[in-house]
């Protein structure tokens, strides 16, 4: 974990209430596919989790939604503006297991950190399948910018309007792949799990008090005992993921 | 040079900032971040004789100037505490820490409390009889005086360390139970602990924390805090540790002139996790703008 000061480069919106915000900072973060970012804004006594879309160099890149106060107010943003975060948080994605051909299952903006993965995963010589979920066609982000990198993208929207119609798992039906890797609602997590035979890694939300291990309140319970989604998280094993009932 | 030191029951801080229990883990963590040897001491997470897994999720609200939790004392228990938890801390923590202890018996608290008064690591025992998110006791013995009196007298039988019984704010008459922990042989008395509070969901309707209610804390307590500190301090001989709501230097002197001995930082180290490490190197700044050479000397400075 590292504490820093951001300047915000761009900030607008990829489709209607999802912005991508682009940040800067003097020393590059240090930080890998599937980790995340807590931000402190003025005036919210808990910082907001947002896992890191892309890293490169200096600049930091973030997609999100706005569902309350705090992403609001981030989205009233100008660039030129500052943030403080702490980033390098979480476990992150493991690359090494993908093999020669995974496949990455996005549910809306959880999508955010299968871009950083799939573009490490491309570096290190795979070549990922990118199965993306929204509920219609102007809620869809990224799919050219997934293919840019060399990944093959298979998009599903509830009403049907653009590609395969019905749930992520509906599109996964039709690929046939070995290793999972997943991030989006619980909901969509656990159909990716229930219908995954091969192995995978999984990223889990939760209400967060720190972000960084010290106050217990995002602990899931998993195979091997009580873990924290911000510390030990907030990807976990196929195997070691326990479902509420 | 200010003087930061201040005695707590005996033994000597180098300063009087202390992480608060369920905010700083059990602290080697934090040793990722900085350097945790510049703290007084801290209070590490509630201990219990069996582990426990907690409240189920969602276990944190946002509210304005602080937070709910109903985390639940999730901890591994006082065994696996022991052989894990203090070994770890040894490597990067070097003076005595506070040991805070929770149970659900009076059986609980003498057993755990015995555990961890063997060992030489411990300084204090911080014995917490104000959880407000456990179901089935926990609460019961720091709102009722008769039975706070058991527990500490429970535990004074088997520790030789100070112990120093945690109070909770949702009492009507705090000054009283106070009291009865001094009479029973209490070493000290620490306060606040959370507040009893909930926060609604308008989009389901339903409450937010999965046990509906939680414990407030963070900067919105502070004024309830440093009125019960100030209340209780006036009314017991025994050295008191302030806390609820601190977050800067300013509140650290404020609690102080209100009667606390040490205090307490909780919800602030969630926000900012150099939270403590900032207040403790401010503390000089500010003693010196408000002509203050030696800390000790403002202990209840405020009661006249
Ligand atoms: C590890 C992790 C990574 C995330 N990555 C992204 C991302 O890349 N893009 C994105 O849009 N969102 C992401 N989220 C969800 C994001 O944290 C919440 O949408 C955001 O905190 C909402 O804040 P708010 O003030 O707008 O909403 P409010 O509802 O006003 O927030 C109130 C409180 O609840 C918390 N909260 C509300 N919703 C969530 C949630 N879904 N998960 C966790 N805490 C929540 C807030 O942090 C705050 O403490 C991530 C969450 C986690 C845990
Ligand atoms: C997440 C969280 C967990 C806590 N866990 C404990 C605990 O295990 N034992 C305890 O005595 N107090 C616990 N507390 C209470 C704090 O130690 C402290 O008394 C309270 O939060 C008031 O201080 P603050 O406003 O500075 O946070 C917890 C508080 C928080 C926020
Ligand atoms: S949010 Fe505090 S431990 Fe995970």
């Amino acid at each position: 974990m590292e504490q820093g000061i951001f300047t915000v480069i761009e900030n607008a919106p990829i489709a209607p209430g999802t912005y991508r915000m682009v940040l800067a900072c003097d020393t590059p973060p240090v930080t890998a596919p599937g980790q995340f970012v807590n931000i402190r804004l003025p005036g919210l006594f808990l910082r907001r989790p947002i896992s890191v879309c892309d890293a490169e160099g200096d600049r930091l890149t973030l997609l999100y939604k706005t569902v309350g106060r705090g992403t609001e107010q981030m989205a009233a943003m100008e660039p030129g503006q500052t943030l403080e975060m702490l980033t390098g948080l979480g476990n992150g994605f493991t690359l090494a297991d993908g093999g020669k051909t995974p496949l990455l299952v996005g549910g809306g903006v959880g999508a955010a950190p299968l871009y950083l993965l799939a573009k490490k995963l491309v570096a290190g010589g795979a070549r990922p399948h990118v199965a993306l979920g929204f509920n219609r066609a102007d809620e869809v982000f990224y799919t050219e910018r997934f293919a840019a990198l060399g990944a093959d993208v298979t998009v599903a929207t509830a009403d049907g309007s653009v590609g395969v119609k019905g749930l992520v798992t509906d599109a996964m039906a039709e690929l046939s792949y070995s290793y999972v890797y997943a991030c989006g609602p619980e909901a969509m997590l656990r159909a990716v799990w229930e219908r995954t035979e091969g192995d995978g890694q999984f990223s889990f939300e939760a209400r967060m008090g720190c972000g960084f291990g010290a106050c217990m309140g995002c602990t899931r319970e998993t195979v091997n005992g009580p873990r924290r989604v911000c510390r030990d998280g907030p990807v976990f094993r196929k195997e070691e993921i326990l479902w509420r009932t | 040079m200010a003087d930061l030191s201040v005695d707590l029951c005996g033994i000597r801080l180098d300063n009087p900032v202390i992480p608060a229990s369920g905010t700083f883990g059990y602290g080697y963590e934090f040793a990722d971040y900085y350097d945790i040897d510049c703290l007084g001491t801290f209070s590490f997470k509630g201990t219990t004789r069996q582990p426990r897994f907690g409240n189920p999720q969602p276990r944190i609200a946002e509210c304005t100037g602080g937070m709910l939790n109903a985390v639940g004392l999730q901890n591994p228990g006082v065994d696996r505490v022991i052989s894990e938890e203090l070994p770890r801390l040894a490597k990067v923590f070097h003076k005595p820490v506070m040991a805070n202890v929770s149970g659900f018996s009076v059986e609980d608290y003498a057993y755990t409390c015995r555990k961890l008064d063997e060992q030489p690591q411990v300084g204090w025992l911080e014995v917490n009889i104000s959880c407000p998110n456990v179901h089935g006791g926990g609460m019961i013995f720091g709102t009722d005086p008769d039975a706070a009196s058991s527990v500490v007298r429970a535990v004074k039988a088997v520790t030789a360390k100070p112990v120093i019984v945690k109070l909770t704010p949702n009492v009507t008459d705090i000054v009283a139970m106070a009291r009865a922990c001094e009479a029973a042989g209490a070493d000290g008395i620490s306060l606040i602990n959370t507040l009893q509070a909930m926060r609604i969901d308008l989009r389901t309707r339903r409450p937010l924390l999965a046990n509906i209610t939680g414990g407030l804390s963070g900067p919105a307590v502070f004024p309830v805090a440093l009125r019960m500190v100030y209340q209780v301090s006036r009314a017991v001989r025994i050295p008191v540790v302030g806390m609820g709501g601190v977050s800067s230097a300013e509140d650290v002197i404020e609690m102080m002139l209100a009667g606390a001995s040490a205090v307490e930082v909780g919800a602030a180290n969630l926000a900012d996790p150099f939270a403590c490490r900032d207040i403790i190197a401010a503390l000089p700044g500010t003693m010196e703008k408000y002509g203050i050479q030696d800390l000790r000397d403002i202990i209840g400075g405020a009661h006249g």
